[in-house]
């Protein structure tokens, strides 16, 4: 990994930096080795005909996604997005502006899939597919963590994500795959998550924080696994099982629905909320991913099905799972299929079925990181902007001190914390550093202005990706928290009976109605 | 003279016509597979026709990402729909009276036109990131609809054209008859530079217009998990069983 500079923070978040031509370029995940690439179907290596496979396949792409179609067509140039995406304002690289980076597809649809670039080229910006195109593709559609900031702020909708899903789609099935997601999902495929974490080593995990459960609260909460009649299903990213901060969030799901009296269960089968395959493109992967959580919850005979705080998995579970692995008609209907956790919780408290103590929290003052793909791709809750309003009401229910960062930089505003879209993973340090820029500009703005001591998140991804980046800018890496660690920071367990203290050292089994 | 024009002016929109059937033809055959809209977004089909009213009349979108280019933009477009209605008056007989009342408000819309397309224009020579996406066919398209507003102008302000005779022209080819057009050279560099536009319009970026209407991150419902969005190609992809929808 070659040596770079942390950005200094100390302007506001959005200031947009001059052009740095070709700073990024040398930005490049690693390749996918054959046997990751040749395990979903794709070439092992640069195919001999790549130049036609890549067209043929992107005509067919045409033909199949609206969006990638218009989205080619309908771009005026104006420039509304060029200021917009985090990894622009963190590395000044134009081919980091949306347009830009969207241009990179367009010349080659314009040169080959238009009138005006197979009769004048030069007029329209249409290029050849060279294999420097190709080396650009791989770059910059790796620069882009599919957040879809520019699409909030484009006259047409343009989003970006389409076009770097798309072109990584092609890549893929020239044989050019990126090792970190290609390699990943390959491993949910053989084992059922993202971490290839199997079964027996799940079980012992799960009961290890049973243990630390019981010694924490005196109450025996569960960690279920694969239990056969329970009432919900939790699908959660394989991070909540054993990294920081996320993995108190998963005992903060344990400890809701122990208070709430939800009987409820892991899979074995369905380890795993996250699908990288949305960040790669591949439809069928995708589905594919999808069915192991239909085939768990069918397996096991669940009602619903509940949905851990991960943000792209909330995208692929709320906007897709119907379309992919629809429909719903063996759980419950009186449910909302799927349910995100935060729905689950924000219930609760509104029905006053949680025992909460916010001064549990008081050593710590809260703002809120909004997650690109529940704020601008899902919602919670029956009404618009439900995403933004259920975890902040949840917070404020659980802490006494939460402060909102600038509001260009929250709710539908939020900038990605850099490291999202398949992009979480050392090769990319660099990029993913620089690309934390505007939120870490956003944070230190309200830690300094408003004594911020931590930042929550609803987002696995956000969670690693925070942890490590925010040493970089001089924060603690334990800044970043789950949502659900200041609930179960908060969340009170009536002792036993012949206890008089808080701290209940009793083995009842608190079964709740 | 007439018959070049006439002629000219029937050819470029044919293909304005048939170019923009075969593009949005286009747009409305291919599927959207997957439900991604921006959001928040509107939960019904009632807020979805909102939201693009919004997005069409106002520039909402282009409003919150930058105000310069909202203003030149916005600027720009309005004037232009003012003269284009204003310009019913040359194809219909006898003119309805709600276009001879905007008639004064279309004529010096010119100036906004002018104004908004300067300010556009000088956005992508002086703002760096700009110049850096603009590519020769950008000012092209700026060079074009310049020409147009600028002899627009000089025939409002500054050499009357024969306006009479020019609908007499313009009313025979509606009516396919060939009458003699004013030879007045601003008149038809104008027409000539109409033409031009109405060939490159379905080639080119100004297929933003049909192509926002057709945009899912725009045009769809947020509703996935009360209605199952199925298209005939994700249906195709839904293996065996439940691709019908079969349930328990």
């Amino acid at each position: 990994m070659a040596e770079f500079e942390t950005p200094k923070l100390g302007e506001a978040p959005d200031t947009i930096p001059c052009l740095s031509i070709g700073s990024m370029a040398h930005s490049k995940p690693y390749k996918a080795a054959a046997e990751h690439q040749e395990k979903l179907g794709f070439p092992g290596e640069l195919v001999e005909n790549w130049q036609e496979k890549a067209i043929d396949k992107f005509g067919e792409l045409l033909g199949k996604y609206r969006g990638l179609q218009v989205y080619m067509d309908a771009c005026v140039k104006c420039g509304a997005c060029t200021d917009k995406c985090h990894y622009f304002l963190g590395t000044g690289d134009p081919k980091n502006m949306p347009v830009a980076r969207q241009d990179l597809m367009r010349k080659v649809y314009r040169r080959y899939f238009t009138t005006a670039g197979k009769w004048l080229p030069w007029l329209v910006g249409a290029e050849d597919f060279t294999e420097d195109v190709l080396e650009d593709w791989y770059s910059y559609f790796h620069q882009c963590s599919q957040c879809r900031r520019c699409s909030v702020y484009c006259p047409y909708g343009i989003d970006t994500a389409e076009i770097s899903m798309a072109g990584r789609e092609i890549m893929d099935h020239i044989g050019v795959g990126q090792k970190y997601s290609n390699e990943i999902i390959g491993k949910v495929h053989d084992i059922g998550n993202n971490l290839g974490l199997p079964a027996n080593a799940l079980r012992a995990t799960l009961e290890d924080l049973e243990e630390d459960l019981e010694e924490e609260t005196g109450v025996e909460i569960r960690l279920p696994l694969d239990e056969k009649g329970a009432d919900v299903l939790l699908v959660t990213p394989s991070a909540d099982f054993f990294a920081e901060p996320h993995v108190d969030g998963l005992l903060g799901y344990a400890k809701v629905f122990h208070q709430a009296g939800t009987s409820w269960t892991l899979s074995t089968h369905a380890s795993e909320a996250a699908n990288f395959a949305i960040f790669t493109g591949s439809y069928d992967q995708m589905k594919q991913i999808a069915e192991r959580i239909r085939k768990a919850a069918e397996d096991l005979g669940v009602k619903r099905i509940v949905v851990g705080e991960c943000g792209h998995a909330w995208r692929v579970a709320y906007n897709f799972w119907n379309t992919l692995i629809g429909p719903f008609d063996f759980l419950d209907q009186n449910y909302p299929i799927p349910q995100h956790i935060c729905e689950f919780t924000h219930d609760l408290i509104i029905q006053d079925k949680l025992t909460l103590d916010p001064s549990k929290n008081d050593h710590m003052t809260l703002t809120f990181h909004d997650s690109c793909n529940v704020a601008r791709a899902s919602r919670m809750g029956e009404n618009p902007g439900g995403q933004f309003t259920y975890p902040r009401e949840i917070i404020k229910a659980v802490c006494n001190n939460f402060v909102d960062m600038a509001a260009e930089t929250i709710h539908e505003n939020t900038f990605c914390c850099g490291g999202g879209g398949g992009l979480l993973t050392d090769d990319l340090v660099e990029l993913r550093v620089k690309g934390a820029k505007p939120r870490m500009e956003a944070y230190r703005q309200v830690v300094e202005d408003h004594g911020v001591t931590n930042l929550a998140a609803i987002c696995a991804i956000c969670k690693t990706q925070f942890a490590k980046v925010m040493p970089y800018y001089g924060f603690e890496m334990d800044a970043i928290v789950s949502v659900h660690q200041l609930v179960s920071n908060a969340i009170v367990f009536e002792p036993e009976p012949e206890d008089d203290g808080d701290q209940g050292t009793g083995e009842d089994d608190h079964g709740g109605e | 003279m007439s018959t070049f024009v006439g002629i000219f002016l029937y050819l470029t929109t044919l293909i304005l016509v048939v170019g923009l059937i075969v593009r949005i033809r286009r747009y409305a055959v291919v599927p959207a597979p997957l439900k991604i809209p921006t959001t928040p977004a509107p939960t019904t089909t009632g807020g979805v026709v909102l939201r693009m009213a919004r997005e069409v009349v106002l520039f909402e979108s282009l409003f919150r990402a930058n105000k310069w280019i909202w203003i030149f933009g916005w600027m720009f477009h309005a004037a232009m729909l003012l003269i284009l209605l204003r310009h019913l008056r040359y194809f219909i007989e006898p003119v309805w009276t709600w276009v001879v009342l905007i008639q004064p408000f279309g004529k010096y819309a010119a100036f906004a036109m002018a104004i908004g397309l300067a300010g556009l224009w000088l956005r992508r020579i002086l703002v760096e990131r700009i110049r850096y996406i603009t590519g020769p066919s950008d000012h092209l398209m700026l060079a074009l609809l310049a020409g147009i507003t600028l002899t627009g102008m000089a025939m409002s302000f500054a050499v009357a054209t024969d306006i009479v005779s020019l609908k007499t022209f313009v009313l025979g080819l509606l009516r396919l008859e060939l009458h003699p057009i004013p030879s007045d050279a601003i008149l038809i560099v104008h027409l000539v530079l109409v033409g031009t536009l109405l060939v490159v319009f379905p080639f080119s970026k100004l297929l933003h217009a049909p192509g926002i209407f057709f945009s899912p991150t725009r045009n769809q419902v947020d509703d996935p998990r009360e209605r199952r969005h199925i298209t005939p190609w994700s249906t195709e992809r839904l293996s065996g069983h439940r691709a019908g929808g079969a349930g328990d």
